[in-house]
């Protein structure tokens, strides 16, 4: 195992890679911290309230996670891009986007980041590089490769993170995505938060071969695996994806070991395939804010006073989410036949004629 | 092919992706000369994968890029339905208005050509129930090229459904640069008699049939060439039934849930006081494509059957 992924990572890493934590700051560490905080006081809230009844859907919950996104995203440049899959809260909010649109858009109203016409598999935020918020296992995968090839067909130096479930390894759609990017040399990462459950199936009972990214070597992709829970390690890793991706125009597969402390969604009972006491166990020894807060204490960053600030202020940025979002008007009903062409949106540059919807929306009084 | 190295010229986000669409030059020569021209960056062979390049093809549109992806048959979009049925034309939606899939998917969908019930599809019914997704048939060369032209310059995703059969038709095609609008009919025949609805190569056969209808009967049939099925010029339509009042829809298409389903409600809604008897259909025979070459001819709409359903109409 181990002399075969160093094999591979001896094929494509030319030179020792940087440590890309030497240099952080104080501020930096704690903007991650408080990130992951903030991630995981929104999923606690969104549940609340769909437990209460007030809203509906899918909610599949990202707690547990936070370190995957985090890490990642925080090394995003200017041509970086990220696609991910129906768990998207997380990445949404790393990449910036507010508690308030992404609270609003579980809701459906009007003020949520896709106007209610999404929910909460289909976050997106184009202006932050963030492509959705794709809800259907591995459908994204190829989009992200495409992604990558529009950046290398513009000549940018820049790459896709696109992020999968350990479940997604297993779709077609995949595996097409990863013979184009190897065939192409496509600056794509995709990155599998591998949380051990493809929904309630665990990776033993649905997936051949005990290492998910090492199917890469069928492609001649480079591949790496990672622990999830230490959110540097994660930046490590990441970091050197993303130098293949814009030095070498390369794709990378990097499995990131994480841990889901929820159900697949809301919607899973989640007591017949694991045991309370794996639940427990990962939350006494890997949750990854605990271990980020430990290790920021014991190199001086902060305090345990300042922890629990960030908490508390994550706590009421949630609270005052879910005000916003239930203050928010719902979308008015002729929005159900908007966004679907860009043509009939903007009128001003119609070519087409001819009757374009077959059943409007019903008169409201 | 025309179409797409004129609009490849003029804007350098267009290109071309599918199977055998470079070397090989097209699995119908449409995209002969093409690689030539403009280099392997915009005209890329791709593996036999058409979930992984359409998808692919998405993902670039989102990103600015105008992508044509030639499907060698269109019953290959089904290894690609999620792709193309399910992200083409929802990523606009869900994303409220923030991300757009300028992309065309273009190849023939035809039956008629003694491949078997797996190559032989026409899903163009599949498209139009599919809000998100535009979807032409031309039937002419002009079309062909005008329909693709629009196509290409669209900001939202366009599926142009050719047919092999008319691949070698040869008709007048400008020097010009021109378009043909989407969701713009066309009346290929003028008549007062009878009016005969049709898309892709059932405007052909109806045509043929339109002769000998004249020459036989001496009844003058309008054909009506759809050429947009969404959006769908429902006008042209209508003022044609109102000069004729009586109508035949003939397509290619299965009759269950088919394009002429949608049509024939539209024509009883909208002109039921100008029809002087029931709206007629002439379909494919409604089971999967035969492969026997003798039967295969009668499973499609035919000249003669034409005359007969149209006589039928009539009576």
């Amino acid at each position: 195992m181990t002399t075969t992924k160093k094999t591979t990572k001896k094929k494509s890493a030319k030179s020792k890679p940087t440590d890309v934590n030497a240099g952080l700051t104080k501020e930096q560490r704690i903007e991650f911290y408080t990130t992951m905080v903030r991630i995981r006081r929104f999923e606690e809230r969104s549940l609340r309230v769909y437990q209460q009844g007030k809203i509906g859907g899918f909610l599949h919950l990202y707690i547990g996670q936070e370190a995957v996104a985090v890490g990642t995203v925080s090394l995003m440049g200017e041509h970086d891009h990220v696609i991910t899959a129906y768990r998207d809260h997380g990445h949404a909010l790393a990449v910036g986007m507010g508690m308030n649109e992404c609270m609003a858009e579980l809701y459906g109203k009007y003020t949520g980041c896709s106007k209610g016409k999404g929910g909460s598999m289909h976050f997106f935020a184009p202006d932050k590089n963030y492509w959705g918020g794709h809800g259907i296992v591995a459908g994204q995968t190829p989009l992200g490769a495409g992604i990558a090839y529009a950046l290398k067909y513009q000549g940018l130096k820049g790459s896709c993170m696109c992020f999968m479930g350990d479940g997604a390894v297993n779709q077609g759609a995949y595996h097409e995505a990863l013979n184009m990017a190897g065939l192409w040399d496509l600056p794509v990462i995709y990155i599998i938060e591998n949380n051990g459950y493809s929904m309630g199936t665990s990776q033993e009972r649905s997936s051949a071969g005990e290492i998910l990214a090492k199917r890469a070597e069928g492609y001649h992709i480079a591949w790496d695996i990672c622990d999830g829970h230490d959110l540097e390690e994660v930046r490590q890793k990441t970091s050197e994806a993303i130098a293949r991706a814009h030095n070498e125009c390369k794709p990378t597969i990097l499995e990131i070991d994480t841990y889901r402390y929820r159900g697949h969604s809301v919607a899973d009972p989640d007591k017949t395939y694991r045991t309370k006491d794996e639940i427990a166990e990962y939350q006494r020894t890997k949750d990854p804010i605990n271990l980020y807060r430990e290790k920021l204490i014991k190199a001086g960053v902060f305090g345990e006073e300042d922890a629990k600030a960030i908490d508390k202020a994550a706590r009421a940025e949630a609270d005052e989410a879910v005000q916003f979002a239930e203050q928010s008007p719902f979308p008015p009903v002729e929005e159900i036949t908007r966004d679907v062409y860009w043509e009939v949106d903007n009128p001003e540059h119609k070519v087409s004629q001819g009757r374009m919807f077959f059943q409007d929306p019903p008169a409201q009084d | 092919m025309q179409a797409m190295e004129e609009e490849m010229e003029r804007d350098d986000k267009v290109m071309i992706m599918g199977e055998e669409v470079a070397q090989f030059k097209g699995s119908y020569k449409v995209t002969e000369g093409l690689l030539e021209r403009f280099g392997d960056k915009r005209v890329i062979d791709t593996p036999i994968s058409e979930a992984g390049f359409t998808g692919l093809a998405i993902g670039a549109a989102m990103m600015g890029l105008r992508p044509i992806c030639e499907l060698m048959f269109w019953s290959f979009s089904y290894v690609a339905f999620d792709q193309l049925f399910n992200n083409a034309p929802n990523v606009r939606y869900m994303s409220g208005g923030l991300a757009n899939v300028p992309l065309v998917i273009r190849g023939p969908a035809n039956g008629g050509t003694n491949v078997g019930a797996t190559h032989s599809h026409t899903p163009e019914n599949f498209a139009a129930n599919t809000p998100g997704l535009k979807v032409v048939c031309p039937a002419t060369p002009y079309d062909a090229k005008g329909l693709l032209k629009a196509a290409i310059r669209d900001n939202d995703p366009v599926f142009v459904m050719e047919n092999t059969i008319l691949y070698n038709d040869k008709g007048e095609v400008p020097e010009e640069d021109y378009i043909v609008p989407l969701g713009v009919a066309d009346v290929k025949r003028e008549g007062t008699d009878l009016t005969i609805v049709a898309h892709g190569r059932a405007t052909i056969t109806s045509l043929k049939a339109a002769e000998i209808l004249k020459a036989e009967h001496g009844i003058d049939v309008e054909v009506v060439d759809l050429r947009s099925i969404r959006p769908l010029d429902e006008e042209t339509i209508l003022k044609s039934v109102r000069k004729t009042n009586r109508v035949l829809l003939v397509e290619e298409n299965k009759p269950f849930c088919g394009v002429d389903a949608q049509i024939s409600h539209m024509i009883q809604e909208k002109a039921f006081d100008y029809l002087d008897g029931p709206i007629k259909r002439l379909s494919a025979v409604d089971a999967p494509a035969i492969y026997s070459p003798p039967l295969e001819k009668l499973q499609l709409p035919y000249p003669e059957l034409v005359v007969k359903y149209a006589l039928d109409t009539l009576r």
